[in-house]
């Protein structure tokens, strides 16, 4: 059910073209404290498109993306607030787990960073290797760094794309407490992802894009989750 | 300022530790920097050009081109997991991003100068001593201009396939300026004249200076937006 609170997360006919295509086309969706929105759809549905433009590193080409009462990019403020697991790592290969999750602790401008960072790795169950070289870990590992990286300013807005990616079972079911977590404690969080039963898991709402639209959005406990994912599969084929 | 400064000195701390740890570009700039000059030197006659008036345009061919090597990297280290997105998604100014690359990258050329200043000495017997803190001035404010336009352009190659010879062909043009200035005042310094006589050629190098760092400054911003 759609939280009666303020929302935390809006957009209003967000659109982004990419030369003559649009990516994301005409979205107007809200999140508010508390919620978790998981989004599924095809590739190229525009799914990462809305994420990075929710969290302020693309532009839209039209329409506005709001956190609380500011329109993104915004500025220091608003971006202090948001976190972001992209399906890219957004680490540095060369420094270590800990250094890179200390460098996002910094930039966001956390004073206790050693402290937080730490706090980070050990909710990801990857500190033993807090002093391991980002390139000397596995790919599922590297995705525990990176969500420890996004978490570590405590973030109230979570933009995740795709964060089990990678992730073995232990690594998967500390993302999920951790996402849970963060949503009870009041966080919105936008979450994107291709696994229909860890997406509904999770999921106060789920939504499907495809070409860019919003095809349906809809309250978690209106959901038959068979039903659903026999839908959400057999848009998958069409489109493919 | 305060935060734009401490921010930029943030993410240049970060940029040098990784050349610290990979050493790619500073081995690969020492490398050419030191073989540059050996064949400078044996391409060199000397009955034909004295070695003051050939030491100049050797010492800035391979700053500038050493320097590539080392802005190319600037944003090439941001690429492989595109970690830039995690510099413009965070709460620092744009400008800190640009200013903090181009101190690292300052850091990176002002460390080949002082290898191959001594260097180009040595080989063309060149009575450093006395004229050592007015190069070693001349060559960090051209530096300055340098990184200032390399690291603009750098952010603007990175993306492209052809990034190594993209960035090159448009901050070479830009070089120009700074270089010119740079190679008159070294070489009146090192052909024995006094400090006087470079003080016009080094006014001219402090304006390119600030010209290029404001300028490139604020068009950084624009060079990252999506």
């Amino acid at each position: 059910m759609q939280s009666s609170a303020a929302p935390v997360i809006t957009t209003e006919n967000l659109t982004r073209k990419f030369g003559a295509r649009r990516a994301v086309d005409s979205v107007s969706i809200s999140v508010s404290s508390g919620e978790s929105l998981v989004l599924f759809g095809p590739n190229g549905a525009g799914k990462t498109t809305l994420l990075r433009m929710l969290g302020g590193i693309l532009k839209p080409s039209s329409g506005g993306a709001k956190i609380g009462d500011v329109s993104m990019p915004g500025g220091a403020d608003v971006r202090r607030r948001i976190g972001i697991v992209s399906h890219h790592s957004l680490l540095y290969d060369a420094l270590t787990a800990r250094e890179n999750v200390e460098f996002a602790a910094r930039l966001y401008g956390v004073r206790q960073y050693r402290q937080n960072a730490m706090q980070a790795l050990e909710a990801m169950q990857i500190d033993d290797r807090a002093d391991t070289r980002v390139s000397e870990l596995s790919r599922g590992m590297k995705q525990r760094v990176s969500v420890a990286r996004a978490i570590v300013h405590n973030p109230d807005v979570l933009l995740a794309d795709e964060p089990f990616t990678g992730l073995d079972v232990v690594g998967a079911k500390a993302l999920s407490t951790l996402l849970i977590e963060s949503r009870s404690r009041g966080a919105a969080l936008v979450i994107v992802t291709h696994n229909v039963d860890e997406g509904l898991s999770l999921a106060t709402r789920a939504a499907i894009m495809n070409r860019g639209s919003m095809v349906s959005i809809e309250d978690r406990t209106a959901i038959e989750p068979h039903s659903f994912g026999s839908r959400y599969a057999a848009m998958v084929s069409a489109d493919a | 300022m305060r935060d734009v400064m401490a921010d930029a000195w943030l993410i240049a701390r970060k940029d040098l530790s990784i050349e610290f740890r990979t050493r790619s570009a500073f081995l690969s700039a020492v490398v050419f920097s030191l073989l540059a000059i050996v064949i400078f030197f044996f391409a060199w006659d000397a009955t034909a050009v004295p070695a003051i008036d050939l030491a100049p345009g050797v010492l800035w061919v391979i700053f500038v081109f050493s320097g590539l090597l080392g802005m190319h990297r600037s944003f090439g280290v941001e690429e492989p997991d595109r970690a830039i997105d995690g510099l413009i998604a965070a709460p620092i100014a744009r400008e800190s991003i640009f200013l903090g690359k181009a101190i690292a990258s300052l850091v990176f050329i002002v460390a080949i100068q002082v290898i191959a200043i001594p260097a180009v000495a040595l080989f063309y017997n060149l009575p450093l001593g006395k004229i050592a803190a007015p190069i070693a001035a001349i060559a960090v404010l051209a530096a300055i201009g340098l990184v200032a336009v390399g690291t603009l352009f750098s952010a603007m190659a990175v993306n492209t396939r052809l990034a190594e010879l993209l960035l090159p062909m448009l901050a070479l043009p830009f070089f120009v300026p700074i270089v010119i200035p740079a190679a008159q005042a070294t070489a009146k310094l090192m052909s024995g004249r006094p400090v006087g006589e470079a003080v016009a050629w080094l006014k001219l190098l402090i304006a390119f200076d600030i010209v290029f760092v404001v300028a490139c400054a604020l068009a950084y911003p624009f060079t990252i937006e999506e």
